[in-house]
């Protein structure tokens, strides 16, 4: 099989989902696209069934914090073509109150903890997971502790204040 | 998969009993809690809870320069860290677009499968232990120690590294450290001979594991396994073949697969990894004797901390120490992923950097976390004491698991 390059994958893609797709570029040779939430299962399903891309393992699902951006909350995907060796990452992002999208958990079993990760760092809601809960932190926390806006340290706390240390 | 904890010992109709496996339990190696319910013997269903041990690492990065994040990666998977560390290096490495030279590759190549071999020889015979053969734990486990003392002669620590820098290592690797490798590769394949010798073909360890806890490779795949577990099942995936960083592609070995998934197999392909990795040392060995043997770091003044004597006396040296230190070098505003085959599957960097000290965002794809999950699923229908055998060859750390 010819070695599938960034240039087909992307032809590919975009022929069959045409406008609904951005390139935002390859860094380090790993094809980045961005897309909704309302194409984001189709784009998934589309790629790890096609028998020529057969993105049959899903490598990531991770998420970032902008708090400057009209959408803020992006979730992340990273898949690997085993067959062809080639990765590509998804990208979609969500508005702050509005954090909604469908679940992965429905093409990957694997999703559900990422989207577990993901749900409990970032507040991102998957929608129709089995068993959306925390996971690694504790089930009664009331922030999503990877946001920009969460500091690291408790902002209350005196012991670590300048003037201790002659400062 | 439903995943619902069940907590039914109030309903007077229920004849199933619940059991907290975890998460302190002897059998479980690491805080790992599992609430399962019982019928008899066998496990109808059950469900993970993880985060014990959560440190908040991915937070604690965003605040950290580069070169601080190493011992974070550390206390990931605390049994094979030296390829957390070179993995972080190498992803710091392929965002500044350094190259390093051979020989550093070489070195770092010899540490990182060494790492590999304490790694899978911890889990084989604590494999062996669960199943009932202590003998075997100690005669490898003397050999995880003379890992750890060429660890120690490099760096100066065991167990958690903090090994190497970007762009190479802090120091050449001394006479002592060769002379304890070569020792190392003359003893311990006799004693992995031995090893193998009491479990390989014993008919107790056998039975104990023989299409225990088999998976498919559909399911594998689904379930994003990667790692020794993954390959067990038939899948040929090793990032070090197939996407070859730190120049493995200069060198011959195999990836060696098994057929059904079971706990004996995943054992099988542990051990033949082993002599692999001995097999990648020697070679390593042998292609370091053709490189200059003063080179052990790549040549970047902007990331490579200058020797100390060196900050004392000479002016360039301090600006570059200070520039380092204060974090004042520019770094391009892009993201990277970079993966490596870890001990137990494709630990993966994903690092989004805005130019600035700190990463904006970076994320570790911790296999051993992902590799879990599938973990109280496969549960359903074994007995209690194939499922704790199950779980020590899945090789779970703790620390990986949390991060």
């Amino acid at each position: 099989m010819a070695k599938l390059t960034n240039e087909a994958l992307l032809k590919k893609i975009t022929d069959k989902f045409n406008n609904q797709l951005t390139l935002l570029g390859e860094p380090f040779g790993l094809l980045t696209l961005e897309t909704g939430r309302e194409q984001i299962i189709d784009i998934l399903t589309y790629l790890k069934t096609d028998p020529e891309l057969q993105f049959v393992f899903l490598t990531d699902i991770t998420g970032i914090h902008y708090p400057d951006l009209e959408k803020p909350i992006g979730v992340i995907y990273h898949l690997h073509s085993l067959v062809n060796n080639v990765r590509v990452r998804l990208k979609v992002f969500l508005k702050d109150g509005d954090e909604h999208i469908p679940t992965a958990t429905v093409l990957w079993n694997g999703a559900n903890w990422m989207e577990r990760e993901t749900y409990d760092f970032f507040g991102v809601i998957f929608d129709g997971h089995p068993d959306l809960r925390r996971i690694l932190n504790v089930d009664d926390m009331v922030v999503f502790p990877m946001r920009k806006e969460f500091p690291l340290e408790d902002p209350n706390r005196v012991d670590k204040k300048d003037y201790f240390f002659g400062r | 998969m439903q995943n619902h904890p069940v907590y039914t010992d109030n309903d007077p109709q229920n004849e199933l009993s619940t059991l907290n496996l975890g998460p302190t339990h002897p059998a479980t190696h690491g805080v790992f809690q599992n609430v399962l319910q019982l019928d008899g013997e066998r496990i109808v269903s059950g469900v993970s809870t993880i985060g014990y041990i959560h440190r908040a690492f991915e937070k604690i990065a965003e605040h950290r320069p580069f070169y601080q994040i190493t011992p974070l990666t550390d206390r990931l998977n605390y049994c094979s860290s030296p390829i957390n560390n070179m993995g972080w290096h190498m992803t710091v490495e392929k965002l500044l677009g350094i190259e390093t030279p051979k020989r550093v590759d070489y070195l770092r190549i010899i540490i990182m499968e060494l790492a590999r071999i304490s790694d899978h020889l911890i889990c084989n015979s604590v494999l062996a232990v669960d199943t009932g053969a202590a003998t075997g734990f100690f005669y490898v486990m003397e050999y995880r120690e003379a890992i750890y003392e060429i660890y120690e002669e490099v760096c100066g620590s065991r167990l958690t590294t903090n090994i190497g820098r970007i762009g190479g290592f802090e120091r050449n690797f001394n006479d002592i450290a060769f002379r304890k490798l070569r020792k190392f590769l003359k003893e311990y394949p006799v004693v992995l001979k031995e090893f193998e010798n009491l479990t390989k073909r014993n008919r107790i360890f056998i039975d104990r594991t023989r299409d225990v806890a088999a998976v498919t490779a559909e399911d594998a795949l689904s379930y994003s396994w990667s790692g020794p577990i993954l390959r067990a099942t038939g899948v040929d995936y090793d990032v070090r073949a197939m996407n070859p960083y730190c120049s493995y592609e200069d060198f011959e070995f195999e990836v060696p697969v098994g057929d059904n998934g079971d706990v004996y197999s995943r054992y099988l392909v542990r051990q033949e990894e082993m002599w692999q990795s001995l097999r990648l040392i020697e070679q390593a060995l042998a292609k370091i004797e053709k490189e200059p043997s003063d080179i052990f770091h790549a040549d970047v003044p902007d990331f490579y901390l200058p020797p100390k004597e060196d900050v004392y006396n000479n002016m360039e040296a301090l600006i570059y120490h200070f520039k380092i230190v204060m974090g004042e070098i520019p770094t391009p505003t892009t993201e990277v992923y970079h993966s490596v085959e870890g001990g137990n599957g494709e630990l993966g960097f994903y690092l989004v950097n805005d130019g600035g000290r700190s990463p904006y965002r970076l994320h570790f794809r911790r296999p051993s976390f992902i590799n879990y999950q599938m973990y109280a699923p496969m549960s359903r229908g074994m007995l209690l004491s194939d499922a704790i055998i199950n779980m020590s060859s899945l090789n779970v750390i703790a620390g990986e698991l949390d991060a």
